[in-house]
């Protein structure tokens, strides 16, 4: 069974990538944290490191492949341990998806008018007034009348889209206050050289929660070292010792912890230890969470949810594993129910895998706590009146300082630490 | 005689010939087969020889009317009916060779003959059919068979379209004898004007006779076993060409129910229960036009193990049946039996095939309908009824002939024009009107349904005065109680 290395979203918006470079070439073995190329979007240029350990058996898109398709298969991994001849009889994936680039700017609904600076889209009268009752941009709708012209069915399936997607609930008018209007911010720039990408209902959700918690959460922030090596060692030895499962044609491992299943327990264990910090901020009182629930932050197209591990403290991390699987692969195809993404009573955004040092999270209400873990890289430390490398992790935790206070908030970091860099205790 | 193309189509009816030419225009290799008459039923037997008897009919009224109009007529006016019959079989002839001609211009092959499938289209193999000796005895009199078409033998296509069209229904004891019960075949080119008649069925066909033979001086009784004749039109619009009609002296038995026919040797009569009442009406003809079936016997489509449903083939919305390689298009689908639909379901297959992006299926609840009786008819989209039993909550407009100018001065001041809104947001649901030019008026309306527009546009629309498709802006304005000249 070869590992797929997919085309990451890089942002939430994201949706195709270039392959600027590859750094391994096939047959090279791999292992976790190695970089192994270079993806370039039309805002940056990202590094990937591999995930998983293995020897890199197709490069499925080589240098220079522009348009990617998020979440297209780019290369394969085989286990270390599987003959390098069998590389050969791996078949690609059926169709790469690269991404058409769309040359007819008539079917461009997002085509700018230079005179009216509005947007100019096709569309039928009926599906317009239809559209303004359902509170749609009509803009935000593809149209499949001719030359792309919105009409009836398109706006009836948008609103069965938009009724039975797992976005969180959208009211009505959810756009937050802008700081400038509309027509203020378009004036600073010139009209035919930009283009307008409207709304979706999760892009208005997530500005609409995240406006509300920064504007009305008074966060603060409290960051971390945590050494790593332990932890990554702990995990080979983990994953080597997984006892293999026959399948029909292969015999595969049963389970295969990742970094982030390790730091979902570390958390959930840190807060059970710190009951004063598992807490959320009621107007009459702090509400005590007697378990952990954790959401993971996962970056799907065009948005971003925050699927749920419920009890993380009392499960295993096979069970862990496993569910997030499940979660992630769910939450990218939207078929989260919302019971599988609402509540928590913290959360963890990873950006480690981009290659990100260290960053700052924006709280999610009503949860008081959210883990902003940065990448695992190789620093240089004194240790023990020696200079040593050491693989070191950036973990910064934003605090609801309504319900928890600095020196909570330093021994919950400490003790999250505590449990990374004694990782069998996360065993027990 | 044995041939291989990329599309066969089978039957030449405007389903069919539009079929090949758009294959034709497309760079397929296309040949059509015909059993009997260029064109079909539609063009020989169909819409257009009764509207050329329809327009003798009209032009008989407005000559009885003459002094209306300020004019004098010497003498006396009478129908001619074998002239009036040569003038339809001559205006269906001119067309049945313009179809001739549309072939040879687009290099379509055309097979005579009958043709039957024998083999589907599978891995490698290309469908197949057996042309032979038509089967149906062709109703005379015939448009010559057109020069150099290929005969009988075995011709091989890609893709196989049926399009054979309907036929008359039967009911029994009412099968036409050429003599007293008559078809439409019949009743298309009757030698005389029989005195009396009976026309059993109130549809489009048989309302068009009723109205016919009413102007050429037959004593014309309709029997319809239903509450409202011409039953798929919108119940007012229906109710006011009942009264019209019967103003002609038209007599209309509804919620009759035929219990037999016996045919004397110069009479028919027959035995009808209306609201538990035997009645008996005898008539010098009897007209059956209780509706057509699709063509689907002796073409070969149990042999091939097409799928069929209530007399038709059973096709997706791109006109494929079951059977790979063969595809149907018009009658033989199924309702609305209509040439303009069965043309677009034509344009519609071939264009699939090809794998045009523009191509959409057919919304069928956009298909007009219309009846050229006096007074004429016209519809699209949802009657008042249909419209509340699916449970829209609707807004209606009306407006009269009897208040706009043209009407008035035409001297066609009866009709009205019905329009239904979706009230919660302006969707024209359907529209019907009765009067005089109504049919040319209708496509108005289908073209504001099929561009979605609402209300709203109709309102800003500027339309013509003095004309009678002012009616139409105005019955848009009265759903909204804005009406300015009533």
């Amino acid at each position: 069974m070869p590992v797929e290395i997919t085309m990451p979203a890089l942002s939430p918006t994201m949706e195709a990538g270039n392959l600027s470079k590859w750094f391994v070439k096939e047959g090279d073995k791999i292992n976790p944290g190695d970089i192994i190329a270079e993806i370039e979007t039309d805002k940056a240029t990202m590094e990937i490191e591999a995930v998983d350990e293995g020897v890199l058996a197709r490069i499925i898109f080589p240098d220079g492949t522009q348009g990617i398709k998020v979440n297209s298969v780019i290369a394969l991994l085989v286990e270390e341990d599987r003959d390098v001849k069998d590389i050969a009889e791996i078949s690609a994936p059926q169709e790469p998806k690269v991404l058409k680039v769309a040359t007819n700017l008539s079917v461009n609904a997002m085509m700018l008018s230079d005179v009216k600076k509005e947007i100019r889209v096709f569309s039928s009268p009926l599906a317009r007034r239809l559209a303004a009752k359902a509170d749609i941009d009509i803009a935000s709708i593809p149209g499949s009348g001719p030359h792309g012209r919105v009409v009836k069915s398109d706006v009836e399936s948008m609103i069965k889209l938009r009724d039975h997607s797992s976005v969180p609930e959208i009211e009505e008018h959810c756009t937050p206050p802008l700081a400038h209007s509309n027509d203020a911010i378009l004036k600073l720039f010139t009209p035919g050289e930009y283009t307008i990408i409207p709304h979706n209902g999760m892009r208005k959700t997530i500005a609409r929660r995240l406006v509300e918690s920064k504007q009305t959460v008074p966060h603060f922030y409290v960051t971390i070292d945590c050494e790593l090596d332990a932890l990554l060692e702990l995990r080979l030895s983990i994953n080597k010792a997984a006892p293999m499962k026959k399948t029909d044609d292969a015999s595969i491992p049963t389970y295969k912890i990742s970094i982030n299943d390790m730091i979902v327990k570390s958390v959930a264990l840190a807060l059970k230890e710190i009951p004063d910090a598992n807490v959320s901020w009621l107007d009459s009182g702090v509400l005590r969470h007697i378990c952990v629930d954790i959401g993971v932050a996962v970056a799907i197209p065009n948005g971003l949810i925050t699927p749920i591990v419920r009890h993380a403290d009392e499960k295993s991390l096979q069970t862990i594993s496993n569910e997030m699987k499940s979660l992630v692969k769910r939450a990218r195809q939207r078929k989260l129910k919302p019971a599988e993404y609402q509540g928590g009573s913290t959360a963890i955004s990873n950006m480690g895998m981009f290659g990100v040092k260290e960053f700052s999270a924006i709280l999610n209400p009503p949860q008081a706590t959210i883990f902003a873990i940065g990448s695992g890289e190789k620093r240089v430390l004194v240790k023990d009146d020696a200079i040593k490398a050491v693989t070191v992790m950036s973990v910064t935790i934003s605090v609801d300082h309504r319900v928890i206070d600095g020196a909570l908030a330093a021994e919950l970091a400490q003790t999250f630490r505590r449990l990374i860099e004694n990782p069998l205790t996360i065993l027990i | 005689m044995s041939g291989i193309y990329d599309i066969i189509v089978i039957g030449s009816g405007p389903g069919g010939y539009v079929a090949a030419v758009r294959a034709a225009q497309l760079g397929f290799r296309t040949a059509i087969v015909e059993r009997e008459h260029l064109g079909g039923i539609c063009l020989n037997w169909g819409c257009i020889p009764t509207k050329a008897l329809l327009r003798s009919a009209e032009i008989k009224h407005l000559a009885e009317h003459i002094k209306e109009y300020g004019l004098k007529l010497e003498g006396s006016i009478s129908a001619d009916i074998k002239a009036i019959v040569a003038r339809s079989r001559r205006v269906s002839g001119r067309l049945n060779n313009g179809i001739n001609l549309l072939m040879k211009k687009n290099k379509i092959n055309l097979i005579w003959g009958e043709a039957k499938l024998v083999r589907a289209a599978t891995s490698g193999q290309l469908a197949k059919i057996i042309v032979g000796n038509s089967s149906k005895l062709a109703m005379e009199p015939q448009h010559p068979i057109p020069k150099e078409v290929l005969g009988e033998g075995i011709y091989e296509a890609k893709h196989i379209i049926v399009a054979t069209g309907a036929c008359p229904k039967t009911l029994p004891g009412m099968e036409p004898d050429g003599n007293l019960i008559w078809s439409y075949f019949e009743a298309m080119i009757p030698k005389t004007i029989p005195k009396s008649l009976v026309i059993v069925g109130s549809g489009a066909i048989g309302i068009e006779f009723a109205s016919f033979y009413r102007s050429m001086g037959s004593e014309v009784t309709v029997i319809e076993v239903l509450a409202q004749i011409m039953p798929l039109e919108d119940a007012e619009i229906s109710a006011f060409a009942h009264k019209q009609l019967e103003k002609r002296g038209i007599r209309i038995l509804t919620r009759a129910q035929i219990d037999r026919v016996d045919k004397g040797g110069h009479f028919v009569t027959v035995y009808i229960e209306v609201d538990g009442k035997m009645q008996t009406i005898s008539a010098e003809r009897l007209i059956s036009a209780v509706g057509v079936q699709g063509n689907i016997a002796n073409i070969g489509l149990e042999i091939l193990g097409v799928k069929t449903e209530r007399g038709c083939i059973i096709v997706d919305e791109w006109g494929c049946t079951n059977v790979s390689g063969i595809y149907a298009i018009g009658d033989v689908t199924g309702p609305p039996m209509l040439a303009h639909k069965a043309e677009e379901e034509g344009v519609i297959c071939i264009e699939k095939i090809v794998g045009l992006k523009t191509v959409r299926s057919l919304d069928k609840d956009k298909i007009p309908g219309c009846i050229y009786c006096m007074p004429q008819l016209a519809s699209v989209g949802l009657t008042e009824a249909k419209a509340r039993e699916i449970g829209y909550d609707i807004r209606i407009g009306r407006y009269s002939f009897a208040v706009n100018g043209k009407a008035i001065a035409l001297g066609e001041d009866q009709g009205f024009v019905k329009i239904i809104f979706d009230k919660k947001n302006g969707q024209l649901l359907g529209a019907h009107m009765v009067g005089a030019e109504v049919t040319e008026l209708i496509q108005g309306f289908v073209i504001a349904m099929n561009l979605e527009t609402t209300e709203e546009e109709l309102m800003h629309t500027v339309f013509p005065h003095p004309t009678l498709s002012e009616m139409m802006k105005e019955s848009v304005l009265n759903a909204y109680g804005i009406a300015l000249n009533a």
